[in-house]
């Protein structure tokens, strides 16, 4: 299963949810599919993704937040997944890319490659609803699920480790920081 | 425990006079009152973390909903929250109003926290990050209003360091 096509299998979905991703290999996919101003991604600052849906989503109850994070990225924060579940917000769905690979710096196995779960870590953490997806379709369902059920979900998603050829976007990193905070405010006031 | 509950009152309603509606947190002994202050204020969302630089995310997640939120963590913590506050808070321009309680300072018993007050200023200034100490009641909401004032004009973090004389009464 390939990240870019789980994500090209959401992408019509993501219009109306507020979504945040890691660096690297996944910004730069779903950038390739399509900038929208409801799409922040946070290229840097390993493992605060989460962090940064969970405060979205406590503070805007009414909107669905989506976070597109990575085994690496959230095994630098695993206590993200105690704090999401303390609170358990129940508009976030938790889509985790697992490529057992830091793939972005030269694909350095994860400790998701020597078994570690981390849907077995997200339910025990109190996460209320965990699940793994090894293909498209069980991915584009179970983001669907997450997102009707309106219950925190963390979904794992089991990917090849295979990304870009490059991740620059042509979006700058503040461009993207201030349209993604207008389009927030201008949701507000419609 | 001689935490000053009158003074943990002062910097509550200081957020409050500030419209800070979320405050993130991992305890620590100086934040005792102020935490479960901010736990029984119906107006305010406390978040309990595991570890500090997740407060950063969460705020920034905040400042993007147009929410006012408010950082409490001992010196240690903001250390640990550091490669944070560089790489997303600097990086993106995001308001932070860190509330830093001051450990290892004069008057410091514990040996454990003596360090972490070594590097404390040091490593605010080396970060950019402006700071400020509260160690009076008389200037406790005009210093916070200013701390925030200041994060919400120049989109970076700002720091509030919570002095023994403020905190402690022994």
């Amino acid at each position: 299963m390939l990240r870019l096509d789980c994500l090209r299998s959401v992408y019509a979905e993501l219009e109306h949810c507020l979504v945040v991703t890691i660096m690297g290999a996944v910004a730069a996919e779903l950038h390739s599919l399509g900038h929208r101003p409801n799409f922040f991604y946070l290229q840097h600052a390993m493992g605060l993704a989460s962090s940064t849906g969970l405060g979205l989503a406590l503070c805007l109850p009414d909107q669905t937040v989506i976070v597109f994070d990575g085994d690496g990225s959230l095994l630098m924060n695993l206590g993200s997944l105690s704090t999401m579940a303390r609170y358990r917000p129940a508009n976030l769905v938790h889509v985790v890319f697992d490529n057992e690979s830091l793939l972005s710096v030269g694909g350095f196995p994860t400790a998701t490659s020597t078994g570690t779960d981390l849907e077995g870590i997200a339910r025990s953490a109190g996460i209320p609803n965990a699940v793994t997806v090894r293909s498209v379709e069980s991915f584009k369902a179970a983001v669907g699920d997450a997102v009707d059920r309106k219950q925190l979900t963390t979904i794992v998603a089991k990917v090849e480790a295979q990304g870009p050829s490059g991740y620059v976007t042509d979006l700058a990193l503040l461009e993207n920081r201030f349209q993604f905070r207008r389009y927030i405010q201008s949701l507000k006031k419609s | 425990m001689p935490v000053s509950l009158s003074n943990s009152k002062l910097i509550h309603e200081a957020l409050k006079e500030c419209d800070v509606r979320l405050v993130s947190a991992l305890p620590e002994t100086w934040l005792v009152h102020l935490i479960r202050l901010t736990e029984e204020d119906p107006g305010m969302q406390l978040v309990r973390l595991a570890k500090e630089e997740e407060a950063v995310g969460i705020s920034a997640g905040a400042y993007f909903a147009g929410v006012k939120s408010a950082m409490l963590m001992q010196n240690h913590g903001f250390l640990a929250a550091i490669n944070g506050i560089v790489s997303f808070a600097h990086l993106y321009k995001i308001p932070l109003l860190m509330l830093i309680s001051y450990r290892g300072s004069f008057g410091e018993r514990d040996p454990w926290q003596t360090q972490g007050g070594n590097v404390t200023e040091p490593l605010l200034r080396a970060l950019g990050i402006p700071y400020f100490f509260l160690d009076g009641e008389g200037t406790v909401k005009k210093r916070i209003r200013q701390a925030q004032t200041l994060a919400e004009s120049s989109l970076q973090p700002v720091a509030v360091l919570l002095t023994r004389d403020l905190m402690w009464e022994e």
